[in-house]
């Protein structure tokens, strides 16, 4: 009996370990895709875009299986809608990142020069948000003590994008440079859709330290 | 054999009322949690109560022989009668209520019926021990949380492997706690027929000696088990999902505490080897599992910083050392007045 509960509880750490690098991936990858956009690299942009659309059905079948075998074999009774919570809106991170290069992708929004390192800077703390909320989903697995270091790291990343943003905004608002008002406006939404990652990496975070809270002994 | 069966019958109801009611304290959490089937529950559960009682049932049961030797079949019915009916109305009431407490008042009563002087010195052994036996598994929960936090904290293992881990623990120590529970509360169950037991000792291939005691140890455990199985898995759910919300690994500190202080006031083999070394050995005296149970959650209440203390309950506990063996022993002395006068059966010698 052990042996059946350990295979079937290793198959699972191997499960969400591979669910976590999809997560990270997403983040790289979308990461890769503002930038080879607003460098006016198509190609590898709409390689990126492929790539992500990919990983995200990919990571939502893995959510799938482990919330199918945490119910079949009665795993982790006490901390299932937990786990399952955190895996959900873990992945709500890939579907926001597919959504915003799909978006560029049909929208092709024309970026002015003077804007591109900030929505480039834009992409890469959104990135790094949720490099840390990951990292954060990892140590509530094994580490429960580090939870808040990741969380802290989030919040920070979060409220640095928060700040780029803005500023993004402003610059584009106030440029005499774009012309048309309809121009500004559709900065401003790119603007807030890349951001939105970070939002909801922060989320995750928040989730995360009550579920780490709650799963001390 | 009739007579015989009839007159053991209310040990048996006894039996089954304690493992209805006690292995939920040894399981209740695991199964209630769903970390455990009922049905692999209560087969370790009766496996191990049966093995605890044949091979350590003897310790505890003697001393409440030398409370008082019970030494007619008729009197050791109505002394098990008396002690199941009042652990039935009790917990009707919504009173907590312990076997051994209710069995002890019974035989109480059939000493003073009979006019048999009852042991001072058994009884101060048995009553210390109910009021040590809480504050001795309040200290080994305090100490198993702290240690076994420690190993979860810094072995830094998956959720999921804890998980099973968790579960094989749960498992072994719900044996251990089973075989602690038939060793220690068999006595309950059967020691008041022991004096008047009408089994003989009989050997297997000149090898296994089964004494009489044995075979009604063996019985009662059968007992214990039938009640594991038919009545528990209410009882188990209560536990697990109501009184104490425990996490499965605090479960698991306050099961192995439970045991723990079981079996030390059940081993023979322990309390030999103490007393050989002239170390102070723990009285095998039967203890109440319930209250086990209650002392290991108010350790880990106190090692988590005294939160959650429910005084409430202390109060309940201290409450039921009184109530429920006075009301035991009244009821077993009138029920053998009915039983000498009114169905003129010898109920002692």
């Amino acid at each position: 009996m052990p042996k059946f509960f350990n295979s079937k509880s290793k198959q699972l750490e191997g499960d969400i370990d591979g669910f976590l690098d999809r997560i990270t991936t997403a983040g790289l990858i979308f990461q890769e895709g503002v930038k080879a956009y607003v460098n006016g690299k198509s190609d590898k942009f709409e390689r990126n875009f492929k790539e992500i659309t990919a990983l995200e059905s990919d990571a939502d079948n893995i959510r799938r299986d482990i919330k199918h075998k945490l119910y079949t074999y009665m795993l982790i009774p006490e901390s299932r809608g937990d786990v399952l919570g955190l895996l959900e809106t873990l992945d709500d991170i890939v579907d926001i990142c597919e959504k915003v290069l799909e978006q560029f992708s049909i929208e092709t929004p024309e970026i002015p020069e003077f804007l591109r390192s900030d929505f480039i800077e834009l992409a890469e703390l959104s990135s790094k948000a949720v490099e840390e909320v990951v990292k954060g989903a990892r140590a509530f697995f094994r580490e429960i003590a580090m939870v808040s270091d990741y969380v802290n790291k989030v919040h920070f990343y979060e409220h640095e994008a928060d700040d780029v943003e803005e500023h993004l905004k402003r610059r584009a608002f106030n440029s005499n440079e774009i012309k048309r008002f309809s121009h500004k406006v559709h900065m401003r939404y790119f603007a807030e859709k890349i951001a939105e990652v970070s939002d909801v990496a922060e989320s995750v975070a928040e989730r995360l330290s009550v579920y780490a809270i709650k799963r001390r002994i | 054999m009739l007579t015989i069966i009839f007159f053991l019958s209310s040990g048996l109801f006894l039996g089954w009322s304690l493992g209805a009611n006690d292995a939920a304290n040894i399981f209740g959490t695991a199964v209630g949690t769903k970390m455990i089937k009922f049905k692999t529950a209560a087969l370790i559960c009766s496996i191990f109560i049966i093995i605890g009682a044949v091979v350590s049932g003897a310790g505890a049961s003697h001393t409440l022989g030398e409370l008082g030797a019970v030494n007619q079949l008729a009197g050791a019915f109505i002394v098990a009668l008396s002690a199941a009916m009042t652990v039935m109305w009790m917990t009707k009431a919504g009173l907590p209520v312990s076997t051994s407490q209710a069995v002890v008042g019974a035989i109480i009563g059939w000493n003073f019926f009979s006019k048999t002087p009852t042991s001072m010195s058994s009884l101060s052994k048995i009553v210390g021990t109910w009021i040590f036996s809480p504050i001795l598994s309040a200290l080994f929960a305090f100490l198993l949380y702290h240690i076994i936090k420690r190993i979860v904290e810094k072995s830094n293992i998956h959720l999921m492997r804890l998980d099973s881990y968790t579960r094989i623990g749960l498992l072994i120590v719900g044996a251990f706690g089973s075989y602690s529970l038939g060793a220690n509360n068999i006595g309950n169950v059967m020691g008041v027929f022991i004096a008047s037991s009408p089994f003989k000792d009989f050997t297997i291939a000149d090898i296994f000696q089964i004494s009489s005691t044995q075979q009604l140890f063996l019985i009662g455990g059968i007992a214990i088990a039938l009640g594991v199985f038919t009545y528990s898995k209410k009882v188990m759910m209560t536990v697990g999902s109501g009184i104490f919300k425990l996490s499965p690994v605090t479960a698991l500190v306050v099961v192995l505490a439970s045991s723990i202080t079981l079996f030390l006031f059940a081993s023979q083999g322990l309390y030999n080897l103490l007393t050989s070394l002239h170390l102070p050995a723990f009285p095998l005296v039967p203890v109440s599992s319930s209250q086990a149970v209650v002392g290991s959650v108010m350790g880990i209440s106190l090692a988590k910083g005294g939160r959650n203390l429910n005084f409430k309950k202390l109060s309940h506990i201290s409450m039921g050392w009184l109530v429920t063996p006075l009301g035991s022993a009244i009821l077993a002395y009138v029920a053998l007045f009915f039983m000498q006068n009114v169905f003129m059966q010898n109920v002692f010698n």
